[in-house]
């Protein structure tokens, strides 16, 4: 198809008369991974909540594989996976329950095995019948990236999934990150860590004020410099704040 | 402006008609000669709480279908207009429930009955006073207007069933007092009982239109002030 | 459809499981209709003839109450611990999700009118077990968790929360709550199913009407 896998169009998200999405133009191909990076309230985590039809555009369009989020949003959720702040999880069931549950909800066929495949892979299966409440932040954050993970959806979108994470954890769930992208899956992942970032991408794009201000493959990126770029609209953002 | 012109012959014209059902209700309509002569100028209070509770009904119903198209359209217009309304709806149903209770003392020598209509319209009340109560704990003002919207639809919804479910329950108690036999309209009356339920409505189409354009104004404003700080 | 109802199925399997394993909704909702039972036998215990005249409203009043307790908390955990979100991302119409929900908020309040109705029998010695009664009390149920189950997730989201839900609910819930207390005060005197068609039917009529109506705004209460 010549169509982008997404492809996003002169999008707007009001809140009220807070403007936090100001015309948003983005299409992302097959297989590429989109590192989001930009200031606190720059439109990130909204602009992910629309992709994932957790919320509704005021303007514009969102396509997925042809596909308008309007027309026909229980099938674009079926290609979704997400990590969002939120782990997404119940603190009162089992790691292996969590799991099933989300089985149940994405109507999964005998998921046992593939249950077993992802808790080993991100390294719970010993813990599998423990309650997600009495684990810690960086094992919820892995059991939310397996969550994500479990239909297998070729479209992967993760909001800030290094938050609140020790840098061995966050080097872990790099790793991990590296590991499930490859030329099938499709990334976009917002962070507030650039060189992170950075060493996972193969493009960039920084949205400060509601509008997309760079978006460049990352090979041309060299991380010293886009540095005060990047702080430059932090910092402007911050005056503004 | 054409649109302050439209409202000024507006307003003119439902301050000639209230002034007129004044003359008619107060000085104009007979007595009423079927009821015992110590409540007949009391009996004069149809003319007010009947409309008045026509009113807050129809301006319910506006509420009711604005926040329908509000959910269907997502215009902020459709949500000025479901909250404009509310707030008449409720000031005249506030305005029923006194009038009601007023001519309950002299007809009834009680301030307060448990009669369908009077239990119904302070049940109404509550829910439009329930209504406010979740647009104000809400400060997010697109989800104000879709939550709303939807407790607008359930709200009107119940009304009948709530209004069906009391005057049952009361008919199997022993019917004591009967106010549609108290309030029959008697020679003449009944065209002046017409007029001033066409004032009113003629008041509440007016009242929302002032309030339809005072909204608009106040959104203008926060647009600009807005622009100004942003 | 098979789909769909698995979904259903799921969500309320999930809150069961959570429900079975903290038991924090069924605990606090049966405390509190114990303590009202209680409250009202003082209220009215002087002065009444005939305990089988106050029962059907304490019976409702206390389902009332403490089914708006279990009610707040269905969302309420769901967005404290930010899985909400993750229900709305399943690939199905956000109305499975109500339904998931509606009921497994039908079932606690279920579980605590089967927890109260024998101890209703015991404080004011009077059977309350009867199959008319019951029919009525499980249609009520049904009306009072369709429209619950919607203003929970409405009242969620809003600075209010807990305390907005009761204003909310109870006015609009008020025509079921006047028909199960008459219903239920006739069946009492051993009136037939036939004697309150009428309260039977305004009932029956309200649960279907609101559950019409919240298959058809869910979407709007969850999604931003």
């Amino acid at each position: 198809m010549p169509e982008a896998l997404i492809q996003i169009r002169g999008l707007h998200k009001y809140f009220g008369r807070h403007r936090v999405l100001r015309g948003i133009d983005l299409s992302i191909e097959t297989g590429q991974t989109l590192i989001l990076l930009g200031p606190n309230g720059a439109g990130k985590t909204t602009l992910l909540r629309i992709l994932a039809t957790l919320s509704r555009p005021t303007q514009g369009e969102v396509q997925v594989a042809g596909v308008s989020t309007k027309a026909n949003p229980e099938g674009i959720r079926q290609y979704l996976g997400m990590v969002s702040h939120a782990p997404l999880l119940y603190g009162d069931l089992s790691a292996a329950e969590n799991l099933e549950f989300y089985a149940r909800l994405y109507g999964l066929h005998q998921p046992e095995a593939r249950i077993k495949h992802l808790l080993q892979q991100v390294d719970l299966y010993h813990r599998r019948k423990d309650m997600v409440r009495t684990f810690s932040r960086g094992m919820i954050q892995r059991l939310a990236i397996a969550r994500a993970l479990l239909h297998n959806p070729p479209i992967l979108l993760l909001d800030e999934p290094d938050t609140g994470l020790d840098p061995q954890a966050a080097e872990m769930l790099t790793g991990l990150l590296g590991d499930i992208g490859g030329r099938e899956r499709t990334i976009i992942m917002t962070t507030h860590h650039l060189e992170r970032g950075l060493a996972l991408a193969d493009r960039v794009a920084i949205l400060a004020g509601g509008k997309l201000v760079l978006d460049t493959p990352a090979a041309e990126i060299d991380p010293q410099g886009v540095r005060p770029l990047y702080d430059h609209f932090v910092n402007q953002e911050r005056r503004k704040a | 402006m054409n649109r302050s012109k439209g409202l000024t012959i507006l307003n003119t014209l439902s301050f000639i008609a209230i002034m007129v059902a004044l003359y008619l209700a107060l000085i104009q309509a007979p007595d009423a000669t079927n009821i015992v002569p110590e409540i007949r100028p009391a009996q004069r209070i149809i003319y007010f709480h009947v409309p008045s509770a026509w009113v807050s009904m129809l301006a319910f119903f506006v509420t009711f279908v604005a926040s329908i198209l509000y959910l269907r359209y997502d215009s902020l217009r459709w949500d000025i207009w479901a909250r404009s309304s509310a707030e008449i709806g409720i000031a005249f149903t506030a305005a029923t429930i006194i009038s009601g209770s007023i001519w309950a003392k002299p007809a009834w020598n009680t301030w307060w009955t448990w009669d369908p209509r009077l239990t119904t319209y302070t049940i109404v009340l509550l829910l439009y006073i329930a209504y406010f109560m979740l647009r104000g704990s809400i400060d997010e003002p697109s989800r104000q207007a879709r939550f709303a919207s939807v407790y607008g639809i359930f709200a009107f919804l119940s009304v009948p069933l709530t209004f069906m479910s009391i005057r049952w329950w009361n008919t199997i108690h022993p019917v004591i007092l009967d106010p549609r036999a108290d309030f029959g309209l008697g020679a003449g009356m009944t065209q002046i009982f017409i007029f001033t339920n066409l004032a009113f409505s003629l008041l509440f189409v007016t009242l929302l239109a002032n309030r339809i354009q005072l909204e608009w104004g106040a959104e203008r404003v926060a647009a600009l002030r807005e622009r100004l700080q942003g | 459809m098979k789909r769909y109802l698995q979904v259903v199925w799921a969500v309320l399997w999930k809150d069961m499981r959570v429900e079975w394993r903290t038991k924090d909704s069924f605990t606090s909702m049966a405390v509190f209709a114990v303590l009202a039972l209680l409250i009202f036998n003082f209220a009215f215990e002087l002065n009444v003839p005939d305990k089988r005249m106050v029962v059907p409203g304490v019976l409702w009043v206390a389902v009332a109450f403490a089914g708006v307790l279990g009610l707040g908390r269905a969302f309420i955990t769901e967005k404290d611990q930010g899985s909400l979100a993750g229900l709305l991302l399943a690939p199905v119409d956000r109305s499975a999700i109500y339904l998931g929900k509606m009921l497994s908020n039908f079932l606690f309040i279920l579980i605590v009118e089967a927890f109260i109705l024998p101890l209703l029998t015991i404080f004011f010695n009077v059977t309350v077990i009867i199959p008319s009664l019951l029919l009525v009390l499980f249609l009520g149920t049904l009306g009072f968790a369709a429209v619950g189950t919607v203003f929970s997730a409405l009242a969620v989201n809003t600075r209010a929360r807990e305390v907005l839900l009761p204003v909310l609910l109870f006015p609009v819930l008020l025509p079921v709550l006047i028909a199960g207390i008459r219903a239920t005060s006739g069946f009492l005197v051993g009136d037939t199913l036939a004697d309150h068609a009428n309260w039977l039917r305004l009932i029956i009529f309200f649960d279907i009407l609101f559950l019409v109506v919240a298959f058809l705004t869910f979407d709007y209460v969850v999604e931003e």
